[in-house]
């Protein structure tokens, strides 16, 4: 069995509770991260585009800018993974509930905001970017299907590649089946190489499917409110010394994940 | 790139369900739309529907799959001995060999606006409808992999209309790198009323049968449908056609209007021919994403007059499916490759007063001659842009 090996250069962190992975390394350390603010900041979008943006695609665009500011890259260079495996559930709430009600009242902006790539869709344009991008989505595999899929580029096209997952609380009706309960949303910069900005280095095999794998302790129940932060047992690797884990990327697949610090 | 086969594809539209259905009506020039019959509310459109997907039963272990995407997708993996090629590719490499790997846009939403127009007194969904596998984006891709027993890498790719062209690319990469042996790629969309109303409060669907590229086009006209294809690397077959290139880019412009100078489609074009080691010149046919939208068609068409001889030919095959959204990519693959099978060209159906951008590559009407290299545009919202390049088996560029 082929195994992958990827170079981190950037971590992003976004929930209620974190800011960003510092706020991470502070909690799993026994410190107490101040709580961020209550909307995701998204600064690499212009003002305009801010303003109008769903919660979904200011989560995304948070986390993916903290990642590509922490690896120094030009973000108009980096092959775009975005996943989220729900989408934005305020947005399908709403057409869904509109539809049923008056379709013809269906707003066109929701409507196009509403495709799975949105998120990506803002960041390519907010950042220039012409690289190749997409969306995808598995479940609850959705972070470990997209690790695969950021890895499988990085290394066949020898690129680096921004890798985004994130989802929201659900919304309406809708929300007593995604079971979301509150937003998440994480990113990595992952390069063929390493170099200056790597910060770890990951060695992915594919293998059977894992039960899930134990967190620490502060973070004992997150996974269970969100499909996104089953990446918790990677970014908790990554906010310590190294180490292992198994992630689920497929119903019956799992993602060997053995993590050596490089910084 | 190291060229790979297609071992197996097929294709279930408005055209019918499988090849033998789809070459006979483009031999034919047989569109496959009709006016809008499926919204919960009525909508002046024409749509490419897909006839008897409300009948079809999905095996009794999969009720709970059950909705119009996953019965149009079991439709779809039941045409032209589909099922049993990936059976035997199964049984050759292992079913963890094997990755699924499916587009689509909507996945089975009409099942969760079915949900919504019926919920319970307390504001919830009703029992029937508590499936929570059935209202997420993966539903598809999901239910596939149970149904064809796969158990290696699965990934649904959501990038609207470029959906089901991206994962051909996917594939590539996973088969380059030794993760897997084969891939089962190909994608579903259906019709529901969140498309149909939502591309009509964007103002661009038609209230006639779309016509691609005509000088007075005044929309699209949404469809749906499901295809598949099986990739192994070229040792397995050597007859088969090849997927020679894939080229993939982002317009970095707008969230629904194309690059007006089509620079994404350009790059992704670019990518597509330089992987198949391919001059422009090389190419026989392009299956273009001709959406019958104003501006898709004008950057399209403008596109095409820049990077190719008039020898290429070109035309969009909207017009006898509709734009099946999601599921756009595959179809019109695996119209390039009947093309390349049968040396047959397809006309652009509805393009009966030629758009004057439109420069002499346009085939109005079906021709016939030799293609060894077809090509296939897809483009989506989010400015993303997807070309996949086909051979016939042997080709050297």
């Amino acid at each position: 069995m082929s195994m992958l090996r990827v170079h981190v250069e950037g971590v992003g962190l976004w929930s209620p509770q974190l800011a960003d992975f510092a706020a991470l390394r502070a909690l799993l350390a026994g410190a107490t991260a101040p709580a961020p603010s209550p909307r995701p900041a998204a600064a690499t979008l212009p003002p305009n585009e801010r303003r109008r943006a769903p919660e979904s695609v200011l989560l995304a665009i948070e986390a993916a800018g903290q990642a590509v500011a922490m690896s120094g890259r030009d973000a108009a260079a980096l092959a775009c993974v975005f996943a989220s495996a729900h989408g934005d559930q305020a947005i399908t709430d709403y057409m869904c509930a509109t539809l049923a009600r008056s379709p013809a009242e269906l707003s066109p902006t929701r409507f196009h905001n509403s495709v799975h790539n949105a998120a990506v869709g803002y960041w390519t344009i907010a950042t220039g970017c012409h690289a190749p991008s997409t969306a995808i989505c598995a479940q609850r595999a959705s972070f470990g299907a997209a690790l695969l899929e950021a890895a499988s580029q990085a290394l066949a096209e020898q690129r680096a590649v921004l890798l985004v997952c994130s989802d929201t609380t659900g919304s309406g009706p809708l929300a007593e089946v995604t079971g979301c309960a509150q937003a998440f949303g994480c990113a990595l910069v992952l390069a063929p190489q390493a170099g200056p900005a790597t910060l770890a280095r990951l060695d992915l095999q594919l293998g059977t499917a894992p039960a899930d794998a134990p967190l620490p302790e502060p973070l004992q129940g997150w996974r269970a409110g969100n499909p996104s932060a089953a990446s918790l047992p990677l970014l908790a690797l990554l906010a310590g010394a190294g180490g292992h884990c198994e992630l689920p990327v497929a119903a019956t697949l799992g993602l060997r994940i053995d993590m050596e610090n490089v910084a | 790139m190291t060229p790979l086969a297609v071992t197996a594809y097929t294709a279930t539209s408005a055209m019918g369900s499988g090849l033998a259905a789809q070459l006979d009506a483009l031999e034919h020039a047989r569109s496959g739309l009709r006016p809008n019959d499926i919204s919960s509310a009525p909508l002046a459109c024409w749509v490419g529907r897909v006839d008897g997907v409300e009948g079809i039963a999905l095996p009794a272990a999969f009720g709970a799959w059950d909705c119009r995407n996953n019965r149009l997708a079991w439709l779809g993996l039941n045409q032209d001995g589909f099922l049993e090629r990936v059976h035997a590719a199964r049984t050759r490499y292992g079913a963890d060999r094997v990755a699924l790997l499916l587009g689509t846009s909507t996945a089975s939403i009409g099942a969760t606006e079915e949900a919504y127009r019926r919920l319970d007194a307390d504001g919830g969904f009703a029992d029937d409808m508590l499936r929570p596998a059935i209202h997420a984006p993966h539903s598809l891709a999901a239910f596939v992999a149970a149904a064809l027993e796969l158990e290696g890498p699965c990934l649904t790719v959501s990038t609207a209309c470029s959906s089901s062209a991206k994962v051909f690319a996917s594939a590539e990469r996973m088969i380059r790198l030794g993760l897997v042996d084969a891939a089962v790629v190909g994608g579903v969309d259906t019709l529901c009323d969140s498309v149909l109303f939502g591309f009509n409060a964007l103002e661009l669907v038609s209230p006639e049968p779309c016509r691609p590229f005509d000088a007075a086009r005044n929309g699209i006209s949404i469809g749906e449908a499901a295809g598949f294809a099986l990739l192994e690397r070229i040792e397995a077959a050597a007859d088969a056609p090849r997927l020679l290139g894939y080229g993939e880019a982002s317009d970095a412009h707008h969230m629904s209007t194309p690059h007006p100078d089509g620079l994404g489609a350009e790059l992704a074009l670019n990518d597509a021919l330089a992987r198949g080691g391919l001059d422009a010149a090389r190419v026989d046919y392009i299956n273009l994403h001709g959406t019958a939208s104003q501006k898709n068609d004008e950057v399209e068409a403008a596109l095409v007059g820049r990077v190719f001889p008039a020898r290429t030919r070109a035309s969009s095959t909207k017009g006898f499916t509709g734009h099946t959204l999601g599921a756009a990519g595959i179809v019109e693959a695996t119209i390039a490759l009947q093309a390349i099978e049968h040396g047959l060209v397809p006309g652009n159906l509805g393009g009966d007063t030629p758009d004057p951008i439109c420069g002499a590559h346009f085939a109005w009407c079906n021709e016939r001659q030799r293609v060894d290299v077809a090509l296939s545009n897809s483009f989506g919202f989010g400015g993303n842009n997807a070309c996949l390049a086909f051979a016939r088996a042997g080709f050297a560029a």
